[in-house]
Order: C-alpha cells, then structure tokens, then sequence
C-alpha cells in the first residue's frame, strides 16, 4: 500500500492552508479598507443627501464602527457562511457567486487543459528538435505569449473570428440550450479560452522543453542507455515520468494566474462568471461582492496548490513521509 | 596475474574532439590500449586527462553530443570495430557485450522506479526468457544484496550509496557482457563501502570471468584492483606498466608525480606533494611531450618532439628521459631546488642547465 499515506498528507495540508486563508481574508478586508471612497455614498447613489441621512446608512450597514470591530463582525458572519449582500445588485453575495462561479470554472478549466495539451506538445517538440526549426518557431510562440496581454488578444480573436470572419459569436455565454448541448456550448467558449489560455500555452510549453531536456541528459538516463535498453522505451519509461512533474507543478501552481486573466478575458467577452463580476464591483465599489470574490479566489488557489502537491505526491516516491 | 590473456578490447589510436565555435578540440589522442578476457585494466590520470572521455567514446555514451570519435578504432573480439557500427546495431553490443559503471551510484538511478523494474529493465532488454523476478533476485543475491524480494520493490533513495553501487552493478551485468567499464566507481562511497565495492568487482572477475576497465584517479585503488594499469595524461597515454612493475619502477616523470602525491605513512610529516602547475588546456596542447611544461627534467628535444614509446617489459613510457638516472629522485630534486620546474609562472633555468647533469 505505497499511497496509503495520502489522504492524511492531504487532511494536513488542508489544516496548514486554514491560517493561510484567514490571513488572506485580512489582508483583503484591510485593504479594501485603504482604498478612497466612501461606501456610504456609493450606495446612494450620485444624489445630494442631507448629512443625517448618510450618517443613518452607515448606521444600518455598521460602517460607523471602528475597523477591528468591523473586522470582527465580518469574520463573524463569514464563520456563519454569510458572504453580506450587495451593494449595487441587493442580493445574497453568495447566491450571486454561486450563480457566476459554474461559468467561471467552465472558462477556466477549459482554458487550463487546452494549454496543457497544446503547451505539453509545443514543449516536446521543440526539445525534440531542439535548435532546429520547430525549436525556434515554438519559442517564438511561447515569447508571444508572455508578451501579449489576454485583453488585446482576446479583442484581436473577437476582430478576426467574429466580426470579419463571422465564425463564432462574439462574446457572452449562450444559456444552456434545450437540445441537450453536449458540445458545452462550445462556438461560445471558443475565443475567451483561447485568449486565456495563451499565456498559460507559454508557460507549460516552456517548462516542459527544459524539463524533457534536462532529464535526457539526465545520468541515469545514459545509464539506461549503456544497458541497451530501446530509445523508445528510455523515453516513455523513463524521460517522460521524470520530466512530467515539475510541468505539473507549473500547471497547477499557476491556477492563480488563470483566475487573475479571467478577470482580462471574461470582461472583454462578456463571459458571465466571477471575473466580470470582479470587475463591476470594483468600479461600482460593491465592496461585500469584492471581498467574497477575493476570498473565493484565495481559497480555489489554495486547493490548486494542495491538489498539485498531492499528485506531485504520488508521481514521486521520493516525498513519502515515514 | 594472466597477462598472456586473449585480447578482448583493443583499442587502436583512438582520438576523440568535441566541437566548438572555433573548432575541434582535441580531448583524447590517438589512445591504444587493450584488455584480455579476465583481465582488470586501470586507466589513471588527474581529471581532465581524457580516461572519462576514452571510456565514454569504448561505450559510445559521452557526455554532450558535441563530442565525437575523430579516429582510430575500438576493436571488439567477435565483433571487429565497434566504430563503424550504427546506434541500432551499437545497441547490442550495449550491456550484452559491454556493461558500464559509474561514479556517482545515487544519480545513474531512476528515482522513480523502484530497484527490481531497473533491474528487469536491464533483463528484458536482452530478451531474457525466464522468470525475470527470479532472474533480478538472484543477480542482487551474487551482489551481495540478499532479501532480494523485499529490495526489489524499494526506490533508489530508501538504499545507501554502497546499495545503490550494487544494484548498478546488478542491472550492468544483467545481460552477461564480457567487459564492465567502471568509471570511478568507488570514487562516491564511504570509504569502507569503497573497499566493499573493490572486492566484489574482483570476486566478479574471479567468478564470472569478466574483464575490467578500472576508471580512476586514485593509484590505491589500482594497486588493489589492476593487472595492468595505463596512465593519461592531457589526452594521452604516456606510460603502460604491468601493475607491480609501475609502483616499484615507474619511468614517466607524470607517473612518478602522481605515486609521489598519495598518501603514505612515510610521508606523514612532510608537507602534502602535488605536481606543480595545471594540466594544459585542451585548446591549447603544449607542443612535442604535453608534460614538458611541468617537468623538471625537460629538455628542449621535450619541447619539440612527441616522445616514442620506449618499450618496458611488456608496457612502454612515452618519456625521453625514461633512462634518465635522475628520474626516480626527480620531485625530490625539484623540490630542493636542485632541478627546475619547468613549468609556467616559476623561473627556469635555462635547458641546456637542465640537459647536463
């Protein structure tokens, strides 16, 4: 029973990951704290008010409190799974965020597994023909993708596939279709998960060409090789298992970014989930709908983390605890 | 020991390079030297002197794939020169015909798998035809490995060092090859571990018939091991010695810098020997003998011409001064002054000083 040892270390992990959020969820709230503004008006709206009336707002939303104590009152309700209401929509955050979240996670995986698959095979080939030309051409393609930003390619794709060429719609996320749409909706997840996930194509495609690289010229690969063991088997046996989790770290270390580029991605397509919403609610100052957004990201990178180390886990022997 | 041994490996003129911007660069020159069957040759030199390079171009597995054999030949008995063949046929020859060894056991593992599939890796690619469980457990058995069950399903790191050596060992012989090329294999290891490991390739030896070529900078290790013994340096061999003959009369000033640098008890006292200077850059070879520079009996013929081989008994030494009578006190002289040292960044006196005793 060589993984038996797993569902503890993962229980573990997610205890030490526990502070990690509250401290999070601090910091987020202090923050929020920092920024210029005063909620009271926002939610009033652009409209003249006798100070009393203002002073009866803060009253009500407890913001007339000092900041521990507003703090307190907010961990409080956290514990109690109340995320507080909107400011600008009047509703539930949480059944707001539950409404987003599904599209949200749809674009985002999507995104995380087409970079998996085109940068894992971007970075095979360009280690295999390394400093020939598809070398080159997939490196150029990798420096492409850290330097362009999700928003302007995502306007370029909308440009091309949607206005000029008319393939594909140009933004928002089609309601589930009543036919029973197995395809997911797929002509409308198209484009934002490809803008967003070219920067992510860069990243694993880069990892994995150093990574492959490094292990075949690994020791015990030439080792191997003087036992006349087959290329093909070295590499499949050998080159690819040891090569594959350092690329998985990169993968599941940067949901983070994934989630921040949603943020890019779903405003410029009108992507209904938590990205758009992040961003309606920082510039109409909803600051519960900030803060739980915060918190939900926090925690889904946290759980990335502790996902990745688990399967790191169980790739290598070698980080088994006695 | 058997000296009269069949010739298993003869290596002829091999001469090695690696590419670079300007040019080859010459790492081996023109080596010959060859190994009976049961026969356990070392190959010794400081590092950089070309004995990894020579061993990885007989095996075909060098380091970067920059380097390349520019000459000579690598002739294997039964299969005539290993050179012309391509990697596929080459592939063959790997582990069933030339086994290999290495310095550092904890890294020529994979660490994520466990010993026993290593090992009937090693097997299968042979085609072996048995039981491959029963096969892996007994060549861990004959390494001195029992609880072969038990092992077989541990990873490389839940071994210690000496283990790991012998798993190497195990999965190297796995295809039953005539010639095992250990690359300082002891080098790495603690050293009771070291001595360990040095028994159990001669017990190999012994046992199966197997023939050795010892990689190594260290002369203890040689006298321990080697029937005969070819000493490198700076991509050369400069002098071959049945291995009694080189500890009680070596005729390489090279030789006699490297038996005057290990430790004894006598020395015990004395400040620490080593040859002064630094072994040449490849790229820029000293012309004539490629010693010359830190020899303290160079002669301006040293300077110019690249010594022959003056036969030795059965080996040679590539020195011109081989018969000098000062040779054997040659360090000694340095040291006290009374001869110069040749070498860059210390005055010489002049050669014809140097010439006349």
């Amino acid at each position: 029973m060589r993984h038996s040892w797993i569902p503890l270390f993962a229980l573990k992990r997610l205890l030490f990951a526990i502070p990690l959020v509250l401290g999070v969820v601090i910091i987020n709230f202090l923050l929020i704290q920092l920024a210029p503004g005063d909620p009271a008006t926002v939610l009033v709206g652009d409209f003249p008010v006798p100070e009393e009336y203002l002073d009866r707002i803060r009253a009500e939303y407890g913001l007339d409190k000092s900041i521990p104590e507003q703090l307190i009152a907010y961990l409080g309700q956290l514990f109690q799974g109340n995320l507080g209401v909107s400011f600008s929509k009047r509703q539930d955050v949480l059944t707001l965020l539950l409404e987003r979240m599904p599209a949200t996670l749809k674009l985002t995986l999507s995104a995380m597994v087409l970079a998996t698959i085109v940068g894992v095979l971007l970075g095979v080939v360009a280690a295999k023909y390394r400093g020939r030309a598809p070398d080159t051409a997939s490196q150029v393609t990798t420096l492409l993708g850290f330097s362009v930003p999700e928003f302007w390619l995502g306007q370029i794709l909308i440009l091309l596939f949607a206005v000029t060429l008319g393939w594909l719609p140009l933004g928002g996320d089609a309601p589930v279709r009543g036919d029973g749409d197995v395809l997911f909706n797929l002509d409308y997840l198209v484009l934002p998960a490809v803008a967003l996930s070219f920067r992510y194509v860069a990243l694993i495609a880069r990892m994995t060409r150093s990574s492959l690289l490094e292990v075949s010229s690994a020791d015990f690969v030439a080792a191997t090789r003087s036992r006349g063991v087959s290329e093909s088997l070295i590499l499949r046996r050998h080159t690819l298992k040891n090569a594959a989790p350092p690329v998985i770290t990169v993968i599941g270390y940067n949901f983070g970014f994934i989630l921040a580029g949603s943020v890019m991605v779903e405003t410029v397509f009108g992507w209904p989930g938590i990205g758009r919403l992040l961003y309606e609610s920082i510039t109409s100052r909803d600051y519960p709908v900030m803060t739980a957004i915060l918190l939900i990201i926090s925690v889904t990178v946290v759980l990335a983390n502790v996902l990745t180390d688990i399967v790191h886990a169980l790739l290598d022997p070698r980080l088994e605890r006695k | 020991m058997d000296t009269s041994a069949t010739g298993l490996l003869d290596v002829r003129d091999l001469s090695v390079a690696v590419r670079s911007r300007r040019g080859p660069i010459g790492l081996v020159d023109r080596v010959s030297l060859s190994i009976g069957r049961g026969e356990i040759v070392g190959l010794v030199g400081e590092s950089g002197c070309g004995k990894s390079m020579t061993a990885a171009a007989i095996g075909r597995l060098f380091p970067t794939t920059a380097a390349r054999i520019t000459g000579g030949e690598v002739m294997l008995e039964g299969t005539g020169d290993l050179t012309n063949l391509s990697d596929r046929q080459f592939r063959k020859i790997r582990g069933a015909r030339i086994g290999m060894i290495f310095q550092d056991p904890s890294t020529y593992l994979d660490p994520l798998m466990t010993i026993g599939r290593q090992v009937g890796e090693a097997l299968q690619a042979h085609g072996y035809e048995g039981s491959r469980e029963d096969r892996v457990a007994e060549l861990l058995a004959m390494m001195g490995l029992p609880d072969a069950a038990q092992l077989s399903t541990r990873y490389p790191h839940e071994l210690s060092g000496g283990q790991r050596q012998r798993v190497l060992i195990a999965a190297a012989l796995a295809g039953e090859p005539d010639l095992l090329i250990a690359d300082e294999p002891s080098t790495a290891l603690d050293v009771t571990v070291q001595a360990e490991i040095l028994v159990l390739l001669r017990e190999l030896r012994d046992d199966l018939g197997l023939s050795i070529l010892m990689i190594t900078h260290d002369l203890g290790v040689v006298a321990q091991m080697c029937d005969r013994v070819y000493v490198m340096y700076a991509g050369r061999v400069v002098e071959e010695r049945d291995v009694y003959e080189i500890f009680k009369d070596p005729r390489h000033p090279y030789t006699l810098g490297l038996l005057a640098g290990t430790l004894s008890p006598e020395v015990r006292d004395q400040e620490l020997f080593a040859i002064p200077g630094r072994v040449p850059d490849p790229r820029a070879m000293p012309e004539g003998c490629r010693f010359h520079p830190r020899c303290p009996l160079a002669v301006q013929e040293c300077r110019e011409k690249e010594p022959p081989k003056q036969p030795l008994g059965e080996g040679f030494s590539a020195c011109w001064k081989y018969d000098d009578p000062r040779l054997p006190r040659a360090w000694q002289l340095a040291e006290e002054h009374v001869l110069p040292v040749g070498f860059e960044g210390i005055p010489a006196t002049s050669d014809d000083e140097v010439s006349e005793p």
